[in-house]
């Protein structure tokens, strides 16, 4: 059980993997100019995490060492290929926003990095989690991003969420400032930049705060002498 | 020795086969459970951005059935053959929906889609895809600004003499916005020609055999 928890909290906090272990860069900074857009792959990313896990995990056993990685790569690449045609044949509005980021999730170390670190050396069910967890962590963060982008550079929040959720979501669409001229810069590729770096430094600021709110334990005190 | 090393190197590859079957397996029968489900939602898109450029009231044929080819380049630019789709009201000919680029945006091709009249007016003009820089070019795409409905809708060659196929800062009839005055220009030429080849074309255009459309 305090497995779980620990898989839980490395996922979407301790090992973060866009803030903390800053892997899988590329869809991190070219699609979250929208919450949605953020939202919307990092699930899809999520769900790859977590069925590859679930797919590796099962046959460790039987793969050679020498053939893991091209083994894994095809497990995740057909799972990625899987996943971008139900989201042509189901959610073709969505499917055209993020485009080339689908496929390109074969790309993204932090699948592999998963599947070789974890779900490589564990059972089933606590490799699902982990897949899930790591997923949902690059998720939040994907959303968060986007979310900030968006409301600095076009003043709204949750825009394009009816190509999501269908139609019926589009009354989600927040304008939270009216009449907002747009910060032209924070949409651009430059603004991913800046953000993700508020993003890591915001949670280095948090967790430093966390240490320095702790007494320190006497075993460091000792190792100074 | 060198025999438990082949030995070992075959059951390697077997294993690996034995994964790229399965995943192959796996792939082909995605692949044929999504084609249908793939071909119906881009033909529903493809006649939901239809009906925002062409009334239905202008046809009562299935447009997805009466399209010719187009190939790629000549007066149109597109960088590769595209479909013309042909409306027809009680068999008569009554609006045309052709693709064309605009070649010189700011940044790239501008991919527009025109639908014509059969009398030569234009019914409505849409962007397909630009990389026009956001919040400056970007007004000529339907969800940030109406300025291509307001701008194209009921234009003509008859309507608008040649030398005002231009924005008002060049001396011609367009709108434009203060600071992106390229992206406009390239809008309005490419929507020129394209008007100019119905005109010299009309005729075999709908005259062309249709083509079968197959799934994407």
């Amino acid at each position: 059980m305090s497995d779980n928890r620990e898989i839980i909290e490395n996922g979407l906090w301790k090992q973060n993997p866009t803030v903390v272990q800053i892997l899988g860069l590329c869809p991190t900074l070219a699609v979250t100019s929208t919450a949605v857009n953020g939202l919307s792959l990092g699930l899809a990313t999520a769900f790859v995490m977590a069925a590859s896990n679930g797919a590796v995990s099962p046959v460790r056993h039987w793969v050679p060492r020498e053939i893991r990685n091209p083994v894994y790569i095809l497990i995740i690449a057909a799972l990625v290929t899987v996943t971008d045609l139900g989201m042509h044949a189901y959610l073709l509005a969505l499917h055209q926003v993020l485009g080339i980021f689908i496929p390109l999730i074969v790309t993204n170390c932090i699948v592999l990095a998963r599947v070789e670190a974890f779900a490589a050396k564990n059972p089933v069910v606590p490799s699902v989690l982990d897949g899930l967890m790591m997923g949902l962590g690059l998720t939040f963060v994907l959303t968060l991003l986007g979310g900030l982008r968006e409301l600095v550079g076009k003043g709204t929040l949750f825009s394009g969420i009816d190509l999501a959720f269908g139609p019926a979501a589009k009354q989600f669409v927040l304008t939270v400032v009216p009449n907002y001229h747009g910060f032209l810069l924070a949409i651009l590729p430059p603004g991913a930049f800046i953000g993700l770096g508020l993003l890591i430094a915001s949670r280095n600021w948090m967790e430093s705060r966390k240490v320095a709110a702790q007494p320190l334990p006497p075993v460091a005190l000792a190792a100074g002498h | 020795m060198s025999e438990s090393v082949i030995k070992h190197a075959l059951s390697t590859a077997g294993i690996m086969i034995a994964f790229t079957v399965v995943g192959t397996l796996l792939l082909a029968y995605t692949f044929f459970a999504t084609r249908e489900p793939i071909a119906k939602s881009e033909a529903q898109a493809r006649m939901a951005l239809f009906r925002q450029i062409l009334p239905e009231s202008l046809h009562d044929n299935d447009l997805l059935q009466d399209a010719i080819k187009i190939p790629a380049g000549g007066e149109l630019h597109n960088r590769e053959q595209t479909l013309a789709y042909r409306a027809r009201l009680n068999g008569q000919p009554s609006a045309i929906i052709l693709e064309t680029v605009a070649p010189d945006g700011y940044s790239g091709d501008i991919k527009l889609l025109v639908a014509i009249a059969a009398d030569g007016s234009i019914s409505g003009v849409r962007v397909l895809a630009h990389k026009e820089t956001p919040g400056l070019g970007d007004y000529i795409d339907i969800g940030h600004s109406d300025w291509i409905k307001k701008n194209f809708d009921g234009q003509s060659l008859a309507k608008t003499p040649d030398d005002a196929w231009k924005v008002k800062k060049d001396g011609g009839s367009f709108d434009y916005m203060t600071g992106a005055t390229i992206t406009p220009r390239a809008v309005v030429k490419a929507v020129h020609g394209v008007l100019k080849y119905f005109a010299d074309h009309r005729d075999e255009l709908f005259a062309a055999p249709a083509v079968m459309e197959k799934a994407a």
